[in-house]
């Protein structure tokens, strides 16, 4: 008989292992799935994950793929903290599109003006402390009132949404654009452009910012008193308690550097690769940064990874979906299935497997 | 006649051998003992014969038929029960759900919590089957377990260090019960390293030492210390300390009234004591009277008026845990596993949780991990923790090493008021007497003591004042020398919370 048997401690090697067998799984399952489709799985799987790195036009795909990574890994780094100290900050989608509405609001009230040095720096204030004061609301209402910062955090995702929208036809609308929705570009705003720090990367400040968050987390989570403390909280609550850690401040401080980063990333995101605010604005990204998150193991280089991997599946996806007629929905639960096969897998760091009687000592 | 003969049992695990040719027969109706050191053997013996664990050789006969259960339930179904030393309690569902849960076939709920009512009535168990499990205390879980076995009427019941949390008037309600079921006819296998008790109880009893048996007797005709010294294999010293010279208040803690932050918990009301320079104060109660609510309040998870709690002169009570550590009090909660120590860190970052304050781990808010790793270091070899290495986490540790690692911890750390919550609990003799010991270091050092226990051995042996603590009201501490058990028990207002029971 097959049975689950509880680890003294957890796996070191399958901390690290299971992520990769996830993806494994995930290029199985996936496989399966195009085949029923009616498609060569093993062209829709090379389409996917090997021709926008290795393909004739990866030129093209690469930057995308950073592109696409940099908000995600931005966002997840910041989740990473609350999630890892059981704060469950499931708004970053809402903190974003208000980082961005905060920062494309600072570059359209200074436009025409040209002084990059004064305004894009104020953007990327004022787009994290939009995003920080977005997931205030939630922070504030857990630490007075005891609302469940799940269901707040959420339900303001909609509100933010419906603000963009109504700010690309209301207050930001192009006064130069014939009446369409959407804002100016701001990318063809000098002093405000987020454009590409070496060009024809991808490589923008957000990818940059991303890569600080990373290695700010990191130094954070394994060498200072905050890290440990959120890893405490999430871990024992009780034994947190014990060590000192306010659990109040805890939940304000993860909130906010949740809230802070979503901002960051919808402010770049707006500057650079999206350009305007409008009702479409890209989406989603603060969701599925929540998979990239796990897909990482809460870990900053772990997320790094993740982040990077999850932009090749929406790049590689949307490739498949050109070049093989793939439905939109099947990409969608193709990214799925990568979440669910981790947390399937997730249980053999704790777990092992054991054939046999049961033993105990 | 017999009931169940061991042969021969040998279990081995990777490096240890747990087992090694264990052999003796527990009679129809008997009570009896097996003692040993923790490691000694004895969860492995008692797993063996409740079908947790398969032996490599031997075999088991049970009322003379070949016994070898391949899991609890086979176990449980030729008659054997086992009440667990780690309750195996589900925190969110009722008693009388918890109950249901360990039944084959679970009657309905109405009719179960009739039969616990009775059962709690008729063995002088005070519970409630509606109470939710998550907000009873350490010692009326353990009721639960008991319960939970008595119902399943059992040929043989295994005792897991049953009494740990009773007073001495519930445990010779407890040992009236265990009589009588054996008078009854049920065997009883009673695992335990209270000597005092298994005098009392049973007239068998065999004791293991690293996995061998190494003597069977009848424990009414040993003394104490030639027991004990038989089950660690090596003479005993009793704590011994120096004359003790009580010197000013270190601790004052006056009218302290604290609502508990738990549905049912204890309300601490008006509580006042003072804990002098080189004095041990013991606080007495029977488990679930506010000890949790008074380390609480002590240690600083618990905020109160500054006023209410004075160190050295200086108010603390609006004080957090950090800044009382900064001021020199330290505490060890009761629950060691999530509470005192989080279970999946390292013993290292466990060292760090509670140093950090006043061994300056850190250095504008970094941690200092080398010296972090050195001062874990430190507790673990001045302990003696029986431990891989200092990365290895908290819950891969035994009880009483576990126990050993938090209480060091703050002893060397070396704080002016140490207050702490059960310090031996599920500890063997031997590390018992270590830390008991380690404790008397620390008060004649000049360090004030405060031991909230409800292993009243312990509290004559080491404490120089005593007050009992009773639905969250303290008595007025009384010398320690000259104290009985008759009256401590008196002083816990022990009796009148079975009669509650009767009625």
């Amino acid at each position: 008989m097959l049975r689950l048997e509880k680890r003294p401690q957890p796996s070191r090697a399958w901390t690290y292992g299971a992520p990769v067998l996830a993806v494994i799984l995930t290029i199985i399952f996936g496989m399966g799935l195009f085949a029923i489709l009616g498609k060569d799985p093993l062209i829709a799987i090379k389409t996917i994950f090997w021709d926008p790195i290795f393909g004739p036009f990866a030129h093209f795909y690469r930057p995308e793929i950073v592109k696409k990574a940099a908000p995600l890994v931005l966002i997840a780094v910041g989740l990473s903290f609350g999630f890892r100290a059981g704060i469950w900050n499931i708004g970053a989608e809402g903190q974003y599109i208000i980082g961005a509405i905060c920062g494309a609001g600072v570059a359209l009230a200074f436009y025409p003006m040209e002084a990059r040095w004064l305004i894009f720096p104020l953007m990327i204030v004022v787009g994290l402390v939009g995003g920080l004061l977005w997931a205030m609301i939630p922070a504030i209402l857990r630490v007075v009132f005891k609302t469940n910062e799940i269901l707040v955090s959420l339900m303001l995702v909609y509100v933010a949404e419906v603000l963009i929208k109504a700010f690309s036809i209301g207050l930001l609308r192009n006064p130069e654009g014939f009446g369409m929705p959407g804002s100016r570009n701001l990318r063809q705003y000098p002093s405000a452009a987020n454009l590409d720090l070496i060009p024809n990367t991808g490589f923008h400040w957000g990818a940059l910012a991303a890569l600080m968050a990373v290695v700010a987390a990191y130094i954070l989570f394994t060498r200072h008193q905050f890290g440990f403390n959120v890893r405490l909280a999430g871990q024992s609550p009780r034994a947190a308690g014990f060590a000192g850690v306010n659990a109040n401040r805890l939940v304000i401080l993860c909130m906010g550097i949740s809230g802070a980063l979503a901002g960051l990333a919808g402010l770049f995101e707006v500057a650079g690769p999206s350009g305007q605010i409008l009702g479409s604005f890209p989406a989603f990204y603060g969701f599925t940064a929540i998979i990239v998150a796990f897909l990482g193991r809460l870990h900053p280089v772990g997320i790094l990874f993740a982040g990077l991997i999850m932009a090749l599946t929406y790049i590689g996806g949307q490739a498949a979906e050109a070049q093989l007629n793939l439905p939109a929905a099947a990409i969608l639960t193709f990214q799925g299935m990568l979440l669910f096969c981790l947390l399937a897998v997730d249980v053999l760091t704790n777990y092992r497997f054991k054939f046999g009687q049961r033993e105990a000592r | 006649m017999k009931l169940l003969e061991l042969q021969g049992l040998t279990k081995a695990y990777p490096g240890v051998i747990a087992n090694s040719d264990v052999s003796f027969d527990i009679d129809k109706g008997q009570i009896h003992a097996v003692l040993g050191e923790n490691g000694a053997g004895k969860s492995t013996l008692v797993k063996t014969i409740y079908g947790l664990v398969r032996p490599d050789k031997g075999q088991m006969l049970l009322e003379g038929a070949p016994f070898a259960p391949t899991d609890p339930r086979s176990a449980r179904a030729a008659g054997v029960a086992m009440v667990f030393q780690h309750f195996s309690l589900f925190d969110a569902m009722s008693v009388a759900e918890n109950i249901a849960l360990g039944m084959e076939n679970p009657p309905k709920t109405q009719d179960l919590a009739t039969q616990i009512q009775a059962a709690s009535e008729n063995y002088g168990l005070p519970l409630s089957p509606d109470r939710i499990v998550g907000d009873l205390s350490a010692g009326e879980r353990q009721r639960v377990e008991i319960i939970r076995c008595l119902l399943q009427n059992p040929k043989l019941l295994i005792m897991d260090e049953p009494t740990s949390v009773l007073t001495p008037q519930e445990v010779d309600i407890l040992f009236g019960t265990l009589r009588l079921l054996a008078s009854e006819g049920t065997s009883i296998l009673y695992i335990s390293h209270k000597l005092q008790e298994i005098r009392a109880l049973c007239e068998h009893a065999t004791v293991l030492r690293q996995g061998k048996v190494v003597g069977t007797f009848d424990p009414r005709e040993m003394s104490n210390r030639d027991m004990a010294e038989m089950m660690v294999g090596k003479t005993l010293t009793t704590p011994k300390r120096a004359a003790v010279t009580t010197g000013q208040p270190l601790l004052q803690v006056s009218g302290l009234s604290a609502p508990s932050p738990h549905q049912f918990g204890t309300s601490l009301k008006e509580i006042s004591f003072t804990l002098h320079a080189g004095e041990v104060l013991g606080i007495g109660g029977v488990a679930g009277n506010g000890q949790d609510e008074l380390v609480a309040a002590l240690s600083g998870e618990i905020r109160t008026s500054d006023d209410m709690i004075l160190l050295e002169d200086q108010g603390i009570g609006a004080d957090g845990p950090n800044a009382r550590r900064a001021l020199g009090l330290c505490a060890a909660p009761e629950e060691r596993n999530g509470h005192a120590a989080a279970p999946d860190m390292s013993l290292v970052e466990n060292a760090l949780m509670t140093a950090k304050t006043r061994l300056s781990l850190l250095k504008k808010g970094f941690i200092d991990w080398p010296r972090s790793r050195a001062f874990a270091q430190e507790v673990i070899a001045r302990f003696d923790v029986r431990t891989p290495s200092p990365e290895t986490a908290a819950r891969a540790l035994s009880g009483g090493n576990l126990q050993k690692f938090v209480i060091g911890r703050e002893i060397i750390q070396n704080p002016r008021v140490l207050v702490i919550n059960q310090p031996t609990w599920g500890v063997d003799a031997a590390a018992a007497a270590a830390i008991r010991q380690a404790l008397l270091d620390l008060a004649s050092a000049g360090s004030a003591v405060l031991v909230i226990s409800q292993d009243l051995e312990e509290v004559l042996e080491i404490t120089d004042r005593f007050a009992a603590l009773n639905e969250g009201t303290l008595s007025q501490a009384v010398p320690t020398a000259g104290l009985t058990m008759e009256k401590i028990g008196l002083m816990l207002g022990g009796a009148h919370d079975l009669e509650v029971a009767h009625a």
